[in-house]
């Protein structure tokens, strides 16, 4: 079990707030965590790390990582941090910034191997395209066997098609090292797929844990359909108005009467929603 | 024109050059820990340490001259000190020269360090403490390589500016054949005493030898943020 009792002042854009986090985690869960910006989510993975420092208690399992009386330094800590800039080496080629952490050589080409980077490992990592730097970095966050596995966003900055690629690799390594692991991430698809509970950060305070399911899906009522979309345009077309929203990477026509648009402002947050069915997948 | 040049004394040059990489050694063992603390620090005492060590910048060499002098000088309780303990001299002597060099010469080897250790990705040094790695660890084994254009801007510019140092040289060290006459002040006698032939050859030397460092610099660096894709 993973106690975290945790509370620190933070200056962030939106003024300053109070990081407050009380927590339990079972050992080998796979936790997301999600948030706006500026909600803390990066700064409570670095204390978790012992990059920045707090006031409260880390425990993991019998260890005591952070009390009233010790600071555990980071060195010391048995994690891997995945940044979201991958944060290689530039100096070293693949297979010597793994050997860094640990001169486990056998290890290394186990996870090579796993992630399907064998060929690359002489490679220095500028000549490498940004999916295969990541999955380096998540090689290397696993050569300390880490007891907690932390990822800050680690596939945002990733096209859709390496993400998937990734989001599988992140899985098979979760489940062959059963490691405890927090990823912060935006993307409820990657959410859903990986985790096994989620956390909503906002303004430093916990304010959803829940299954991903029970957290995700965002249905209210007895509505069947409903996404979350940014509304981009409203367009008059003949008597009727249609309003042009943004939902995840697509654009969708939706026809509103003249006293919804009047009511309605352009890049305001709206919710579509409808009662079908039977719809058709394809 | 060969007669010339097979007269000319050449003293001046290697004393110019010994005194330089003197000078470029040792302040890269003193300004590597320095540099690391500058770039790491956010402590009030940082711009104090900045503005000292950016002083021989803008101070007129005879002002920085005069104080080395004036503390090195066996008056002055820092040269008794080594002249009765160490049985050295610190003024108008080659020890004296490398003192004076290396205040003269401090912030050409601090700015360029401190620059490419600000300039580091901050996780991938962050990267290296949570994979177990002590602070002294990462600064040789991450840090240290992964800033290659600021250490060689550092090491050369510091030579080349120590090589053309005159006033704090001629003030600490006077002009004492084979001793503290290095190429510059060589040359300024040489104009001096209308020696013009040996000043032009003394200058053109210094012009391509300096040309040819700074050069060597600007290749190596162009070729070094290619390899590893600037300092991130």
């Amino acid at each position: 079990m993973i106690k975290i009792e945790l509370s620190k002042k933070l200056h962030g854009t939106n003024g300053q707030m109070d990081l407050d986090v009380d927590l339990e985690i079972k050992e080998g869960d796979f936790i997301a965590l999600a948030g706006q910006s500026g909600s803390g989510k990066t700064t409570l993975l670095r204390i978790l790390a012992g990059l920045e420092d707090a006031k409260g208690t880390i425990k993991i399992g019998e260890d005591t990582w952070l009390d009233d009386k010790n600071v555990l330094p980071p060195q010391k800590r048995k994690i891997g941090f995945v940044f979201q800039d991958y944060a290689l080496f530039p100096n070293m080629s693949v297979e010597e910034n793994l050997l860094f952490v640990n001169k486990d050589t056998k290890l290394a080409n186990h996870l090579l191997d796993l992630t399907e980077l064998s060929e690359l490992k002489n490679r220095v990592p500028n000549t490498l395209s940004g999916g295969q730097k990541q999955r380096v970095s998540l090689c290397r966050a696993m050569m300390s066997r880490p007891k907690l596995l932390l990822m800050d966003e680690p596939l945002s900055a990733l096209d859709p098609a390496m993400r998937t690629k990734l989001q599988n690799e992140i899985l098979t390594l979760h489940k062959e090292f059963g490691t405890t692991t927090i990823m912060v991430s935006h993307d409820p698809s990657e959410i859903y797929r990986l985790a096994s509970r989620v956390l909503v950060l906002d303004l430093g305070k916990i304010i959803n844990d829940g299954k991903p399911k029970e957290v995700l899906l965002k249905t209210q009522g007895s509505q069947k359909f409903s996404f979350e979309g940014e509304l981009l345009d409203i367009t008059k077309v003949d008597v009727i108005y249609v309003a042009i929203v943004s939902i995840g990477q697509q654009l969708v026509e939706v026809v509103v009467s003249s006293d919804e648009a009047k009511n309605l402002k352009i890049g305001q947050s709206v919710s579509v929603s409808t009662k079908a069915f039977s719809p058709i997948i394809t | 024109m060969l007669e010339i040049l097979q007269n000319l004394e050449f003293t001046p040059f290697l004393l110019s050059f010994k005194l330089a990489a003197l000078t470029t050694l040792i302040l890269f063992i003193l300004c590597l820990p320095l540099a690391w603390y500058l770039s790491q620090t956010s402590s009030k005492a940082k711009p104090f340490l900045e503005a000292v060590t950016a002083l021989p910048i803008v101070l007129p060499p005879s002002v920085l001259g005069f104080y080395i002098l004036f503390a090195l000088s066996q008056n002055s309780p820092i040269g008794a000190f080594f002249d009765e303990y160490f049985d050295v001299k610190l003024v108008f002597n080659f020890t004296g020269l490398v003192v004076a060099s290396c205040f003269y010469s401090l912030p050409f080897m601090v700015q360029p360090l401190q620059s490419g250790f600000e300039n580091i990705n901050k996780n991938m040094l962050e990267a290296s403490y949570v994979s177990g790695k002590s602070k002294f660890e990462t600064i040789f084994r991450v840090a240290v390589p992964n800033i290659k254009p600021a250490l060689m801007t550092a090491i050369i510019v510091t030579f080349a500016h120590t090589v053309g140092e005159f006033g704090v040289v001629l003030m600490v060290g006077g002009s004492i054949p084979d001793e503290t006459k290095v190429a510059s002040v060589a040359i300024y006698e040489m104009v001096e005493i209308m020696d013009y032939t040996s000043a032009h050859i003394y200058s053109a030397i210094m012009v391509i030898i300096s040309f040819l460092v700074l050069l060597s610099v600007y290749m190596f660096n162009s070729k070094q943020n290619k390899k590893i894709g600037g300092f991130h």
